[in-house]
């Protein structure tokens, strides 16, 4: 009988331990993300990982305006609802930091992935913590940059040309520089088109989320804004509220009163795009997750719209990042599961599909490829703008840095409280006073 | 001779149980039966409430369990109460508290006395007048934002009728000067309803009686509203205006639906305020200190407030 029991018990151990090694098992992996077009995307894209791992998929994805506060409450927390985690850039400081996401050199290293592989600003941005390190605690998942959208068949009026090379010289084309840019919007603001009245342009002025942030930055940058200097990461005085910088927040608030539509105080991604696609405006600041949608887009879509980069400012030439790194959350219970999962999607050829679908891909396989910036008429805009990406703070207290910029941004801006250089000093003040609570100062 | 229930319990208690009570008084037997409530009370009420009186002189952040605790006294305290923007969030709190009050007072009473008045079709009214009160705050806020479309907005398009102005050319959310008055237009017509329904009660209360009384005394319609239903439902309407101050003072969902505190902080209400310190920025410290800072104000206030309606009701 104990003889048996024991037979039994060899038995179960090493069937139990074979379907361990061979990874036969089966989990439900939870991939977390903001809701928008690509997390459809990748839903389809991840039915092949289900049926060549075996394992399935669930999603938990949460609108962007209440994606980070959701997400980093469930990191924060401990949770374990989510395996897979495509986080925002500017978290990875945080989560690197608490021990939410797990390193993945090693997985890296044994895997045979690297991150040569991919557009380096994608790494530096999506994976890497500190900043220039080595340290890797995400793969780039989905590639991001703030671009431009414009009417096409507006700009190739006869009418609308003539008129507008007889106010300012040139052809009615796509801006050469923020100024040029202006004078555009300006030209549309409350023209009549077809019997309706249009606008300039659709900015980012959203005051709860992140919104006005990442649209001003477009501007502040390239007027001279900087984050700190090469010597001194966080010298704040002269670098964020520089005369520069103060013009470029001038400038986004004049762009702001000129050109835009009514009632677009408090706009994103979403009320941004609806705009655009209703036909209301002549241009269209969005993360360029959009383009295939307007690309696709029955009212706007094909020869009707054209995409450009941020244009260039007296001060250089950036546009800001978006885009995500895909993450194992270190409290999960799969995350060999997870792991599996990563590995899979930095194949290439998964990698070719994404960018099919919609997903922006960061594998130079996929994006330096012949006839990539023919496969789509925004992937040569989509290239050129990583090329020119500046970030918002990484740091762990990126999301009270947020605030405070939101903050005194919004203030400025939209409800026209004293001047720019005032706002720029606060907030340097309010960075000052984050950076010495967090040891940093 | 039967039995009674008491007796049958007493004889199937077993004898070592029974010795034990029979040993207990009367009042050691009560604590026995509240106590389940009173730990509960305790764990969920008192324990948090002081556990966030000591956070809030700690510099602790809760999104940074690895980080060392530092005890900072009153830092937080001081840093909280001169700070500006925190008193302008105060200002934007008391403007919305103030005007919301006054405007569903006036109307609510308004309202109720003429639902009052006998006519057809009075209860069809006042289930109409309730309805916006049935729905779901964020749901008014999200409807609310496209009522106020300056393009599209039947709001602005309303007043554009009566005052010829052009819709676009104002924005109630996206100004600084009228954005405070959206969110008290929203919350004056969500919750009107609610008090017209607690001043019909105190209208329904009054007996005839005291009007016959008064009309056989010659006394006119406009000295019984001030001397009969006015002092008479004045207990009423104390307590919807602290039901309605309570609520308004912690409102949260409406206006983050309908602003987002925007533009800049004008209609940045402390608690929308409060849960950006502690659920976005994570300063849990300071978010504490604020916390009892609005603690000691709310309940203070409201103190002093059923101290003076017990004295309007003994009247």
């Amino acid at each position: 009988m104990k003889t048996k029991a024991r037979l039994f018990a060899a038995t179960a151990l090493v069937g139990l331990s074979s379907l361990a090694s061979t990874g036969a098992y089966a989990a439900n992996l939870t991939l977390c993300w903001a809701a928008w077009d690509p997390a459809n995307a990748l839903i389809e894209l991840s039915r092949d990982f289900e049926e060549q791992s075996g394992h399935s998929m669930s999603f938990e994805f949460v609108p962007w305006p209440n994606f980070a506060d959701r997400m980093l409450n469930e990191l924060n927390s401990r949770g374990q609802l989510c395996d897979l985690m495509i986080g925002d850039s500017q978290w990875i400081g945080l989560a690197a930091e608490s021990g939410h996401y797990i390193q993945l050199n090693d997985f890296f290293d044994a895997e045979g992935i690297s991150m040569d592989a991919f557009i380096p600003a994608t790494v530096e941005g999506y994976a890497a913590w500190p900043k220039g390190s080595t340290n890797y605690w995400a793969l780039p998942a989905f590639a991001d940059v703030v671009g431009w959208t414009y009417r096409r068949d507006w700009f190739a009026r006869e009418d609308l040309q003539a008129e507008f090379r007889e106010l300012h010289g040139r052809d009615l084309d796509v801006p050469a520089d923020l100024q040029e840019l202006k004078e555009i919007a300006e030209f549309f603001q409350g023209r009549e088109i077809d019997g309706r009245t249009v606008y300039g342009a659709a900015l980012f002025t959203e005051r709860g989320s992140e919104g006005i942030t990442m649209g001003v930055t477009n501007v502040l940058y390239n007027f001279g804004f900087r984050y700190g200097t090469a010597d001194n990461p966080y010298q704040l005085e002269g670098t964020v509220n520089s005369p520069g910088a103060v013009e470029g927040l001038e400038f986004y608030r004049a762009l702001y009163e000129c050109c835009t539509p009514p009632g677009s105080s408090d706009w994103y991604m979403s009320e941004t795009i609806d705009a655009y696609r209703s036909g209301q405006v002549a241009l269209q600041m969005n993360f360029a997750f959009i383009w295939p949608g307007v690309d696709q887009d029955a009212n706007v879509g094909g020869d009707r719209s054209g995409y450009f980069t941020n244009p260039p400012g007296p001060d250089g030439h950036f546009a800001q990042l978006g885009g995500q790194g895909i993450s194992v959350v270190s409290y999960s219970q799969n995350q060999d599961a997870a792991l599996e999962y990563i590995k899979w999607f930095a194949q290439p050829e998964i990698q070719q599909r994404w960018w099919e679908l919609g997903g922006f891909s960061a594998l130079n396989d996929v994006v330096q490829a012949d006839g990539f910036v023919d496969s789509q008429p925004f992937a040569q805009t989509f290239l050129d703008s990583m090329e020119i990406v500046q970030d918002f703070w990484a740091e762990p207290t990126y999301a009270e840095l947020l605030l405070a910029m939101q903050n005194r941004v919004h203030r400025y801006v939209i409800a026209g409280e004293g001047t720019a250089q005032e706002a720029l000093d606060a907030l340097v003040r309010d960075w000052t006073e984050i950076f010495e609570d967090d040891g940093k100062m | 001779m039967t039995d009674s229930t008491l007796d049958r319990v007493a004889r199937a208690t077993p004898p070592r149980v029974a010795r034990r009570i029979r040993g207990l008084s009367d009042r050691a037997i009560a604590w026995i039966f509240v106590a389940p409530t009173i730990i509960l009370l305790l764990a969920v009420n008192i324990f948090p409430l002081i556990w966030t009186i000591y956070l809030s002189f700690t510099n602790y952040r809760a999104n940074r369990p690895n980080a060392e605790v530092e005890w900072v006294g009153l830092r937080n305290y001081q840093r909280i109460l001169s700070d500006p923007e925190i008193w302008q969030t105060m200002q934007a709190t008391a403007h919305f508290l103030f005007w919301t009050l006054f405007f569903q007072v006036l109307i609510g009473f308004a309202l109720a006395w003429l639902i009052n008045q006998k006519f057809r079709g009075n209860n069809l009214w006042t289930t109409i007048i309730v309805l916006p009160m049935m729905l779901s705050p964020a749901v008014v806020g999200n409807f609310w934002t496209f009522l106020y479309q300056p393009q599209i907005g039947i709001f602005n398009n309303i007043i554009s009728f009566f005052s010829g102005a052009d819709p676009t050319s104002f924005s109630m959310i996206g100004d600084v000067r009228l954005a405070p008055w959206s969110i008290v237009i929203v919350d004056t017509w969500m919750w009107t309803p609610f008090v017209m329904l607690i001043c019909l009660a105190g209208l329904r209360s009054i007996p005839d009686s005291i009007y016959e009384a008064a009309e056989c005394d010659r006394a006119s319609k406009w000295r019984q509203f001030w001397t009969i239903t006015v002092p008479m439902v004045l207990p009423f309407l104390m307590l919807a205006v602290l039901f309605r101050g309570i609520e308004n003072f912690k409102m949260f969902d409406l206006v983050v639906q309908l602003t987002g505190g925007g533009p800049g902080s004008t209609t940045e209400l402390t608690s929308i305020n409060l849960k950006r310190e502690a659920f976005e920025k994570w300063r849990t410290g300071y978010a504490s200190a604020y916390a009892v800072i609005l603690f000691v104000t709310v309940f203070g206030l409201a103190s002093i407030y059923v101290k003076a309606l017990n004295r309007v009701k003994n009247r």
